[in-house]
């Protein structure tokens, strides 16, 4: 069974930190789609529509019939555990820091065998069910883990390497004044942060987040703006060095398209917080937590943004608001980008409308912060890139994915009598 | 009904040459096979313009191919073959340019292999090899051929009862025939003791059942038994030849390879049976494969290789002489060239050319081929049975 991850040290300024160092990042486009579904938690293969035969590695062909129309399917991730071997050199350094290292040969039940990361918990000869996960370089890893959990399997090495669990990890959340953010503070502490740190604009108004977080152990309320460049430069001036997660939950929103505001304010607000705010947290502490990603047990790992799911298209109810989101997301794609090769993750979460008063008119369902805080900690655990929370944001993502045009007019109805 | 193949008959394979190899070379893969293609034709008193057919194997000519090293070497051949097939490239390469000769295609070709080994060669080979080995294997380890042939030993031991000793007898057995090939790379003696106490590799693989990838190159020619006995030189006799690949696909893990699908053919061609093989030459980059080949190739049953290993005496002198020169794992693995090492050495233990790796009287041999991990398995395999056709 795996040992509980125990807290690390203090670190000694004096030693050499590890640098960044990746595993492979070179695929076939085919094998790009195994990587786009593991940026979403899925265990998907290649199927061929012609005969069915479920095809691993990626391919351009089928196997069994030549066919080209290979479909990508959610399929089961259950197999059997055929051999095995602890690979204790290599000519590749990230793997070569990190010997011994398990890896083995997993029949799948669906069919193919593949080659894979391996628990430390599984057995020899054992069935066993395996994970599609991300590593350092962003690309499609697959893991076998044992059939049954364990306490502490999240921090079996091989496994955490492929996550950005908060155990033990120092966590910056943006903006106490969103309603989500006590949820997802309790959510991170559970889930064993060491700190959270919390960013308060405006610390002399009162708001309705502040007794919450007031009452919970390890949390550190912090003076920030991110409309502020030197608000935010200083408060990576004190914390960007031990900042391990970023989670920006910072958000200005007011209803509205273009013809029903008179002038571009709300828009600059909108803006000033949701995209250059963005810009300004990545200036400030990107560097930093890109030097840190091979830190050890509380390295740097994830950087969250919260977006709305109308970022994928547009809905003229909160048509400003949504463009302004719409050019968050894009600038979070060139984060991934420019993080890639660190290792840092860009983890967006496609929020649907919240509970609160600014979607008051719209109606049901709605998200509750306590669903964002879960959607939150289930990415990081999974080490997702996109997550989607709430069923509004779901049929979004589908609409979309199905037929971008198609939703756009969907969204775009005019009303009558007009 | 499937037509049988027609013989090989009135093919000589002759001028064996071996260039020896070198741990590292700052020389290039061109280099190389000058050097051998130069070895074979000095030694059938040839001029380059005398060949008209030229087939490579080679994987560190980039950008180049056979195309490219033409005109590098000034050859104008009529015939061209270029053979990706490393480990399995040497009966591929020859039963081809028996065909060639046979068919009046070609009069002399000259069969050779080389690489170079750069100091960071290994490495940028494998992060080249192949497109399923990039996107499905490397990322586990980056442990190459090493976690590739860890996986099918760990899972043929616990199949059919193999130890770790009974690998270390192959490798032990190889290390005394080294001693007596002057060029292999592996001068001093190997003990069993120190075979099962060697630093882990990727378990179970240690250090001495991994090869030392190094430079060098081989090289022979092909012509008719005219042409060859016309110029006074010993020659061998090729009774058959088989390859084939991605066989047995649907084993989960590779426990036999492709020879078994054709081996009673290449019996049968060859006029012999296992019983008349005076020594073999496996493909031997890790020792679980040439038992492997042991097996698949008739000298046992599937699953009795470590029995047969035990109760055999695997060096020149002993009652089953196998990798007379050391094999790749005591000689060196010279990239494709690995895949001509026991060719070049059964042409010359034919002809009586072996000097201090003769088998006392060896008149047929056996060579068999393996190659290319693709994705988690070998996909290649090939064997020949060579025959004296005339001594030195
Ligand atoms: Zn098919």
């Amino acid at each position: 069974m795996t040992e509980p991850l125990t807290f690390p040290p203090k670190k000694d300024p004096q030693k050499r930190s590890a640098t960044p160092t990746r595993p492979p990042e070179a695929r076939s486009r085919a094998s790009l789609a195994l990587t786009a579904a593991a940026a979403e938690g899925r265990f998907a293969l290649q199927v061929c529509d012609e005969c069915q035969i479920v095809q691993y590695p990626p391919r351009d062909a089928c196997m069994n019939c030549i066919g080209t129309d290979l479909r990508w399917n959610d399929v089961s991730p259950k197999g059997h555990l055929l051999a095995e071997t602890t690979v204790q050199t290599s000519t590749k350094l990230f793997f070569r820091e990190r010997a011994p290292w398990r890896m083995g040969s997993v029949k799948l039940d669906v069919g193919p065998l593949i080659l894979c990361h391996i628990h430390g918990d599984c057995t020899r000869d054992s069935a066993v069910k395996v994970l599609n996960r991300l590593d350092k370089s962003g690309q499609a890893v697959l893991i076998a883990i044992p059939l049954e959990r364990s306490d502490h399997m999240d921090d079996d090495p091989q496994l955490r390497a492929l996550s950005a669990h908060p155990k033990h990890r120092r966590i910056l959340i943006t903006d106490a004044w969103n309603p989500n953010t006590p949820a997802l503070a309790r959510a991170l502490l559970d889930a064993g942060a060491a700190t959270v740190f919390v960013g308060e604009a405006e610390s002399w108004r009162p708001h309705p987040n502040r007794d919450a977080l007031a009452s919970m152990a390890n949390v550190e309320v912090l003076p920030l703006d991110v409309t502020d460049t030197s608000s935010v430069q200083k408060l990576a001036g004190e914390i960007g060095g031990k900042t391990d997660i970023l989670i920006n939950n910072a958000r200005f929103l007011r209803p509205g398209g273009v013809l029903s505001r008179g002038d571009t304010g709300f828009a600059r607000d909108e803006m000033e917080v949701n995209y250059l705010g963005l810009m300004r947290l990545a200036q400030a502490f990107g560097p930093g937590m890109c030097a840190r990603t091979a830190d050890g047990v509380n390295s740097a790992a994830a950087w969250v943004n919260i977006l709305s799911a109308y970022a994928l298209s547009n809905t003229p109810e909160y048509g400003c608001y949504s463009a302004s989101n719409a050019a968050t997301y894009s600038l979070s794609q060139s984060l991934r980008g420019e993080f890639r090769s660190s290792g840092l993750r860009v983890m967006n979460v496609f929020v649907g409308p919240t509970e609160d008063d600014w979607h008051a008119p719209l109606p049901p369902p709605k998200v509750l912060p306590q669903s964002v805080a879960r959607s939150v900690l289930d990415g990081l655990n999974d080490g997702l890139e996109d997550v989607w929370c709430g069923d509004i944001a779901k049929d979004i993502r589908d609409r979309w994915r199905k037929n971008a045009k198609v939703l756009e007019r969907e969204m775009t109805f005019g009303s009558d009598g007009a | 009904m499937v037509k049988a193949r027609q013989n090989y008959d009135g093919v000589a394979i002759t001028a064996p040459f071996s260039m020896p190899y070198q741990r590292y070379s700052i020389d290039t893969a061109h280099w190389w096979i000058a050097k051998a293609l130069r070895g074979s034709l000095t030694a059938a008193n040839l001029k380059p313009s005398d060949l008209d057919g030229f087939s490579v194997a080679s994987f560190t000519l980039f950008p180049d191919s056979a195309v490219g090293l033409t005109q590098h070497l000034g050859l104008c051949p009529r015939w061209l073959d270029h053979i990706p097939m490393g480990g399995a490239s040497a009966s591929v390469a020859l039963r081809r340019a028996a065909r060639a000769v046979q068919a009046g295609d070609a009069n002399i070709v000259a069969c050779v292999a080389g690489d170079t080994n750069h100091i960071d060669s290994f490495r940028n080979m494998l992060s080249s090899f192949s497109r399923f080995a990039q996107d499905a294997s490397y990322p586990y380890g980056y442990g190459g051929p090493n976690a590739n042939f860890a996986l099918l030993t760990d899972r043929y031991m616990k199949e059919y009862g193999a130890t770790r000793e009974d690998f270390g007898h192959i490798c032990v057995a190889q290390r005394d025939n080294a001693l007596r090939y002057q060029n292999a790379v592996m001068k001093k003696p190997l003990t069993l003791e120190q075979y099962m106490s060697a630093r882990p590799i990727a378990d179970p693989i240690a250090l001495f059942d991994c090869v030392m990838p190094c430079a060098g190159s081989e090289c022979f020619l092909v012509m008719s038994e005219d042409e060859a006995a016309k110029r006074n030189l010993p020659y061998a006799m090729l009774g058959g030849a088989i390859e084939r690949h991605n066989a047995h696909s649907e084993d989960d893990i590779q426990l036999r390879g492709g020879w078994t699908m054709d081996i009673d053919e290449l019996y049968a061609m060859s006029n012999c049976t296992p019983d008349d093989i005076d020594l073999l030459q496996t493909y031997d980059d890790y020792p679980v494969i040439s038992m492997m080949q042991i097996e698949d190739l008739g000298f046992c049953a599937k699953g009795e290789g470590p029995e047969f290993v035990r109760s055999h005496d695997l060096t020149i002198d002993g009652d089953f002489p196998h990798n007379t020169s050391g094999g790749q794992l005591s000689a060196g693995q010279a990239g494709a060239a690995g895949g001509y090492i026991g060719m070049v050495e059964a042409i010359r233990q034919v002809t009586g050319t072996a000097g201090g790796t003769q088998v006392k009287n060896a008149s047929i041999a056996m060579i068999s081929g393996f190659g290319m991990i693709n994705y988690d398995r070998g996909v290649c395999t090939s064997a020949s049975i060579l025959k004296t056709g005339a001594r030195a």
